[in-house]
């Protein structure tokens, strides 16, 4: 049982001025044995994932996209057989019922539709946003990760950590600031 | 940069062939763009423009209004030009609204780097375009109180929509096709609006752009998936945006109507949707780098990379043009030969000869590259190129419905002011919006352009 409003520690967080520094610095952080990291950006960094070791196994978006497609290309064609071939069957000139390329526009249509859906939700829901609060935000210097700043947090709950003996170590892997991140909980 | 290097690199080329002017670090490009939005107070300029564009839309509701009081009789449409000004408007509007998803999935997928500083407001663009396309189907129906009867739900009447009509294939691929849109749009949307979260000064702002942001804190992690789904989405966006045109050419090429049952048509709509969602680019850009001071963001390089889509466009259009009359004439049907008499010496030729002077003649000065960075001359040429594309869904709906195979049958389509008010009304709806996003959302995605900014330093090196 946690008490409440306790004021607990998060994690430390290194700032940096360019990506490259964050990028050398969170291999450091890698090789030194920290697993419990995470890197902020304000743009996508090429080759963060991979120097943070995040691999192809935390994606599931495009599985996840595929399912949305599948199924939505599925069930729109099957949904458009039963429609008018069998619960409001039109005969139009006697063709045939079961008329499928005149089924094309519209299951492609919904395949992609479908795929999108997923691809945007599934990348939230892997992501777990919306999420209004997190202890990042306490810290004032970290608005800045949203415009010009690279960071480097490595978490409280990391079996490594140590807060003096971490914050030494991100101040020798070029860290311009270390801050302790603190969160009421 | 010395002037001492060969003629390819000489000042001037260098200068045309920046994506972004140099001297811009993460910093200046956030400040740049987020300033429009949080800091920079309301113009008259800006003031003045959204009242003109406000009194238009007054105008779109007014005619609306009265349409759904007296009914489609308002309007100029008869037997036989059923259609008239209401699917031009819309064949119209939709075909604009192609180049926003072009620029931002197609040049996306083709790494095209001058792509940055132009995708998000030609991504509102289509937005904007599919919600003024969207109004003139619904408003054509007569009774838009029963749209939803297109939409297939178990009613108790027990009856379901015919999926084989290509009118049912429009309501999905255009209702779908403003979905997507509006996805990719805020997908990208989201790391910029954490950026305006964080720099807002006013709580309101800070409130209301955080709740959009859903707190993106520009972790790795998300990065990564996010870069993920925005591919993917890229990806999905590409044939989907190809799908649309082609199905709303299908509403056309379906029917047995001469000049109307063609199978150019679904390649020919598509290079023409294009050619005119370029067109309305420029019409956008050229102002609004002007009137924001983001000739650094937009540059030279843009908008001649823009009028040379336009020109290999135009060139796919006219050959349409071309083959859609060779075919005619060496079909021998003669109902074909009569439409092809009729487009060039009959009632409506004179709308017929603006077209080809507007859409295939006027652009090949685009061949010259003076033309092509001359901002003015490209301006007018846009706006030129836009009406040519309205004249030629013209054409297409009024020439052949009014001279199908009967004489009896035939007959004449004359626009009455609430046709003229409805139309310009959604211009007023359009421009209302753009001058709404410009002012509430950056018009230039800051992520992507401080991306460009870390290459553009690493290529200096």
């Amino acid at each position: 049982m946690k008490v409440p409003h306790a004021n607990v520690c998060y994690g430390l967080l290194g700032e940096f001025d360019t990506p490259k520094e964050l990028m050398v610095a969170a291999r450091k952080v890698r090789e030194a044995g920290y697993h419990r990291i995470d890197a902020y950006a304000p743009f996508p960094v090429e080759g963060l994932s991979q120097a943070l070791g995040l691999g192809r196994k935390h994606d599931l978006v495009p599985m996840i996209t595929l399912i949305g497609g599948l199924g939505g290309g599925l069930s729109g064609f099957f949904f458009q057989l039963w429609v008018n071939a069998s619960t409001y069957p039109l005969n139009i000139g006697g063709r045939p019922l079961n008329s499928w390329p005149a089924f094309i526009p519209v299951t492609f249509e919904l395949t992609v539709l479908g795929a999108s859906l997923f691809a945007v939700f599934g990348m939230l829901a892997m992501n777990k946003l919306p999420q209004p609060h997190h202890p990042l935000f306490n810290v004032a210097r970290f608005k800045r990760a949203s415009n010009d700043k690279f960071f480097l947090c490595i978490e409280a709950n990391d079996p490594k950590f140590h807060l003096e003996e971490t914050a030494r170590f991100l101040q020798g892997v070029n860290a311009q600031h270390v801050i302790e991140v603190r969160d009421e909980d | 940069m010395s002037t001492d290097r060969p003629s390819v690199n000489s000042p001037e080329i260098r200068r045309l062939a920046r994506v972004i002017e140099p001297g811009h670090s993460y910093g200046s490009v956030t400040d740049k763009i987020s300033s429009i939005v949080l800091t920079r107070p309301v113009s008259i300029g800006w003031l003045a423009g959204f009242a003109i564009a406000f009194s238009l839309l007054m105008l779109m509701t007014i005619s609306i209004a009265w349409l759904i009081t007296k009914g489609v009789g308002i309007w100029g449409i008869n037997i036989p030009v059923g259609w008239g000004f209401a699917i031009v408007n819309f064949v119209w509007w939709i075909g604009i609204g192609h180049a926003g998803t072009l620029i931002s999935a197609i040049l996306f997928l083709l790494n095209q780097k001058w792509r940055t500083s132009i995708n998000r407001f030609a991504e509102a663009m289509t937005l904007f375009a599919v919600a003024c396309a969207g109004i003139f189907p619904l408003i054509h129906t007569g009774r838009p109180w029963m749209a939803y009867y297109m939409f297939p739900y178990p009613s108790t009447m027990g009856i379901w929509p015919q999926f084989r009509s290509p009118l049912i294939w429009d309501v999905f691929a255009v209702s779908t096709y403003g979905t997507v849109s509006a996805l990719f749009w805020f997908v990208g949307l989201i790391p910029d609006l954490a950026t305006l979260r964080d720099r807002a000064t006013n709580k309101a702002a800070q409130i209301i752009y955080g709740m959009l942001a859903m707190g993106w804190r520009g972790s790795a992690r998300h990065w990564h998936r996010y870069q993920s789904a925005y591919l993917l989405l890229a990806g999905l966006a590409t044939p989907l945006v190809l799908s649309v045109h082609t199905v709303v050419s299908f509403d056309f090429s379906i029917a047995i109507v001469p000049g109307w049952h063609t199978t150019i048509f679904p390649p020919y709509f598509v290079a023409g949707a294009i050619y005119s969602g370029f067109a309305m680019v420029l019409t956008i850009a050229i102002p609004l780098r002007k009137a924001y001071d983001l000739e650094d963001f937009i540059t030279m390089r843009h908008l001649e990379n823009m009028a040379k889509v336009m020109l290999a466009t135009g060139l796919i259009v006219a050959y349409g043009y071309f083959f859609e009359f060779f075919m005619s004439l060496y079909s021998g049907n003669k109902f074909d030969v009569f439409l092809v008499e009729q487009r060039l010496h009959g009632p409506y030729a004179p709308y017929y000869y603006a077209l080809i002077l507007c859409n295939i003649l006027t652009p090949q000065l685009l061949w010259i590259q003076k033309v092509r960075t001359n901002v003015v001359v490209l301006f007018v040429m846009s706006l030129v190129i836009n009406l040519g594309m309205w004249l030629e869904r013209f054409v297409i709906v009024v020439i052949s419905l009014t001279r199908d195979f009967v004489p009896s049958a035939w007959g004449r389509y004359q626009a009455t002011f609430w046709d003229y008010s409805t139309f310009v009304g959604t211009i007023g709806l359009f421009v209302t919006l753009i001058f709404l996003f410009v002012r509430g959302l950056p018009a230039i995605s800051i992520a992507e352009m401080r991306e460009l900014v870390a290459h553009t330093s690493e290529d200096d090196k």
